[in-house]
C-alpha cells in the first residue's frame, strides 16, 4: 500500500461524510455522539485500509472479521458502512424508528455488521472463538475488534486476553479507543487504566500505540501490527467528540438528543464555521 | 411536589449509617449523589459482578447498600453473584435494576430486560418490587430499606403523576370495581393499563386495574378475589410470559385450583422492536388505546390475541 497525501485526504473526506452522518443521528431521539466521534477514523481506516471485506464478501467464510464490542458508537459504523456501500444511507433517516433496526446498538440485521453488542466486554470472547476456529481450518482470515477504553473495567474482557494469549491466536487483532472516557467521567478519574501498555504485555500480547485520528500516523503502525505475531492490541489515543470543538472531551456530551438547529449548527461547525450554541440539557442514559 | 430520588437516597443515607450507595457507572439517575454523600457512594466503574461482590461484603459488615445499575447488566451478568453471595446468605442488599422492560426504548435487545423479574423472584429470600412511577418509588423505599431482606426494585419514570396508597410489603392498589376484567400490572404500564380501563369503560365494561407493586411477595388475597369476581383477568408487563407476573398469578391459580379465563399481554420468544417509547408502546400493543383494543377483541370472542404456543414460535421474527 502506499501513503500518498491524496489516498490520505480521500479518508479525510470519507471520515467527514461519516461525520456528518453521525450528527444527523443526534436529534429526534439522539445518539451516542461522543464515542462515536472518537472512532469514526478507525473504522473509516480499517475498512478502506486492512480489512478484507467488501459489500459483496459479507457471508464469504474467507473474509476479514470486524467486531465493534463497544456497540454505543454504532453510529460511526453506520455511517462507515454506508460510505462504503453496504447499504444506502436512506436507510440513516429511520434511526430509532419501530420501521427499521438502525437503533442505538448494533445488530447482525444490518448488512456489515457481524454481531449485536452493547453490553460491553462481550465480543472479544466471540472474536475468540471465531479466530480459533478459523486457525483449526487452516484460514487466513484475520479478526479485528474495537474495544472502548471504560469497556476495560469489564473483568470478561481480561479473562478472555489471558484466554487468547494462552492459546496464541495471532490472527486476532484488538484496537483499543482510548478516548479517555467513561460514560460520565475521564478513565483515569474513576478506574485508572494507565500504565494500560503494560497490562497488555503482562497478558502476554505485543503492544502497538498510534494516534486514531491521523491515517499517515495510522498507516505505518497497522503495516507493523499485520506482520506481527500476535496476539495484538493497538491502543489508538483519540479525544471523544473529535471533530465538534464545542463537545471534544466533555463528560456531558457522550450521549445526545439535539434540537434540530443544534444539529444544524454542529453540521456547520464540522465544517469549520461558527461553534454551535449547545442549549440541550445534557443527558446521561448510563 | 413530592422528594426526588435523589433527595430520598440522600435522606436514607444522613438517617441511616448503614446505607450506602453504589453503581456500575449508571449514574444517570443519581448524578448529584458523588458530591452530596461522598464516601458513602462507590462507583465501581463498568463491573457489575464486582459491584454485587462488594456490596455482599459490605452487607457482611452491617451496611445496607442500594445498589443502582442498569436492570439487565445487573440482574444478568452479575445474575450469580447475586444468587450465590447476597441470595444464599440472605443479605440486605437492595438492588435497583434501571431501564427496565419498554424503558430500554431504542437500546436493542442488550439492553431489554424481560426476564429480571423471573430471575431474581426465582431466588429464595429475595422480594421484588415494581413501582409505577418515580414517588410510588420514594415513598416505598424506607420501607424496603428496613425490611431484612434482598429487594430487587425495578426503576420507573415519571413524577407527580398520581397519588399512591401508603406502601405495605405484599399489598397491591385498586383502582375501580367493574367484574367484567381485571388487569393486574405494574409498573410504569399501570398508567397505560388505567387508560385502557377508562375506555373499556367508555363501551360499557367493567374494569378494574390491579397494580401489583410487590410481584414477589405477590398480593394473592387480591388475584384470587379478581379471580372470582371476574369474568376474565389480563396481565399486561413488559415482561417475558415465562417467569413474571403472568408465571406468578398462573402459580398461585395453579396451586388454589382456580379456573378462570386469563389472558396475558407480554412477550413470547421474541424481544421488542427498539424505538422511541411511545412508538414502541404503539407498534407493540402496549399503548393505552391497543391494550383496550386488544382487550375488547377477546371480551368480543374474537381469536387474534389466542396464539398457540407452536404457532408462535414459527411466526417469530427475529430481531438479531
Amino acid at each position: 500500500m502506499t501513503d500518498t497525501p491524496s489516498l490520505h485526504a480521500h479518508l479525510e473526506e470519507q471520515a467527514l461524510r461519516v461525520r456528518e452522518h453521525i450528527i444527523r443521528m443526534s436529534s429526534d431521539g439522539g445518539c451516542f455522539i461522543g464515542a462515536s466521534l472518537s472512532c469514526a477514523d478507525l473504522l473509516v481506516y480499517l475498512y478502506n485500509r486492512i480489512l478484507r471485506i467488501t459489500p459483496d464478501s459479507i457471508r464469504d467464510a474467507e473474509r476479514d472479521y470486524l467486531f465493534l464490542s463497544k456497540g454505543h458508537d454504532v453510529p460511526a459504523l453506520y455511517g462507515t458502512l454506508v460510505e462504503k456501500g453496504y447499504f444506502p444511507a436512506e436507510r440513516l433517516s429511520s434511526h430509532l424508528s419501530v420501521t427499521d433496526r438502525i437503533y442505538w446498538h448494533p445488530n447482525a440485521t444490518i448488512p456489515g455488521i457481524e454481531f449485536h453488542s452493547g453490553s460491553l466486554g462481550h465480543l472479544l470472547s466471540v472474536a475468540a472463538g471465531v479466530a480459533l476456529d478459523i486457525k483449526l481450518r487452516g484460514g487466513s482470515n484475520r479478526v479485528f475488534v474495537i474495544l472502548g477504553d471504560g469497556e476495560l473495567n469489564e473483568g470478561s474482557v481480561w479473562e478472555s486476553a489471558l484466554t487468547i494469549a494462552a492459546k496464541s491466536l495471532d490472527n486476532l487483532f484488538v484496537v483499543i479507543d482510548r478516548n479517555e472516557f467513561q460514560a460520565n467521567i475521564e478513565t483515569e478519574r474513576l478506574i485508572p487504566l494507565e500504565p494500560l501498555e503494560e497490562k497488555w504485555r503482562a497478558f502476554g500480547w505485543t503492544v502497538y500505540t498510534t494516534n486514531g485520528h491521523r491515517f499517515e500516523e495510522m498507516d505505518p503502525t497497522f503495516q507493523r501490527v499485520l506482520q506481527d505475531r500476535g496476539p495484538t492490541v493497538v491502543i489508538a489515543s483519540t479525544v471523544r467528540g473529535k471533530g465538534l470543538p464545542s463537545i471534544e472531551r466533555r463528560a456531558d456530551r457522550w450521549f445526545a438528543n439535539f434540537s434540530h438547529e443544534e444539529r444544524d449548527q454542529l453540521l456547520h461547525e464540522l465544517h469549520g464555521f461558527t461553534p454551535a450554541t449547545l442549549i440541550s440539557e445534557p443527558l446521561l442514559v448510563r | 411536589m413530592a422528594m426526588t430520588y435523589e433527595d430520598m437516597l440522600v435522606d436514607l443515607v444522613r438517617k441511616d449509617d448503614r446505607v450506602m450507595i453504589l453503581t456500575a457507572e449508571n449514574r444517570a439517575a443519581i448524578r448529584t449523589i458523588p458530591e452530596r454523600i461522598g464516601e458513602r457512594f462507590i462507583d465501581v466503574g463498568i463491573a457489575e459482578q464486582t459491584m454485587v461482590g462488594i456490596a455482599a461484603g459490605l452487607a457482611l459488615r452491617g451496611r445496607i447498600p442500594i445498589v443502582h445499575a442498569l436492570a439487565t447488566f445487573l440482574t444478568m451478568r452479575a445474575f450469580e453473584f447475586i444468587r450465590t453471595d447476597v441470595g444464599i446468605r440472605q443479605l440486605p442488599v437492595k438492588l435497583i435494576g434501571a431501564v427496565p422492560g419498554f424503558l430500554s426504548e431504542a437500546n436493542g435487545p442488550t439492553h431489554q430486560a424481560l426476564e429480571d423479574l423471573g430471575l431474581l423472584r426465582g431466588i429464595p429470600s429475595m422480594r421484588v418490587f415494581c413501582p409505577a412511577d418515580l414517588d410510588d418509588l420514594v415513598m416505598s423505599m424506607p420501607s424496603i430499606v428496613r425490611d431484612p431482606h434482598p429487594w430487587y426494585v425495578r426503576f420507573p419514570v415519571g413524577q407527580g403523576i398520581q397519588d399512591h396508597e401508603p406502601f405495605v410489603i405484599g399489598r397491591a392498589e385498586v383502582y375501580g370495581e367493574g367484574s367484567d376484567v381485571a388487569i393486574l400490572t405494574y409498573g410504569f404500564l399501570l398508567r397505560e393499563a388505567q387508560e385502557a380501563a377508562a375506555r373499556l369503560r367508555g363501551q360499557g365494561y367493567g374494569v378494574r386495574v390491579i397494580h401489583l407493586r410487590t410481584i414477589k411477595p405477590l398480593d394473592y388475597e387480591i388475584v384470587l378475589h379478581c379471580a372470582k369476581e371476574c369474568r376474565r383477568l389480563v396481565v399486561v408487563e413488559d415482561h417475558f410470559r415465562t417467569g413474571g407476573l403472568t408465571s406468578a398469578v398462573s402459580e398461585l391459580l395453579t396451586e388454589c385450583a382456580v379456573a378462570v379465563p386469563m389472558m396475558s399481554l407480554s412477550f413470547r420468544e421474541r424481544w421488542f422492536q427498539p424505538g422511541r417509547l411511545r412508538e414502541v408502546l404503539e407498534n407493540e400493543g402496549f399503548s393505552g388505546r391497543r391494550i383496550a383494543d386488544r382487550i375488547a377483541g377477546e371480551l368480543h370472542g374474537s381469536d387474534q390475541w389466542i396464539e398457540m404456543p407452536a404457532a408462535d414460535v414459527r411466526n417469530v421474527v427475529p430481531i438479531l
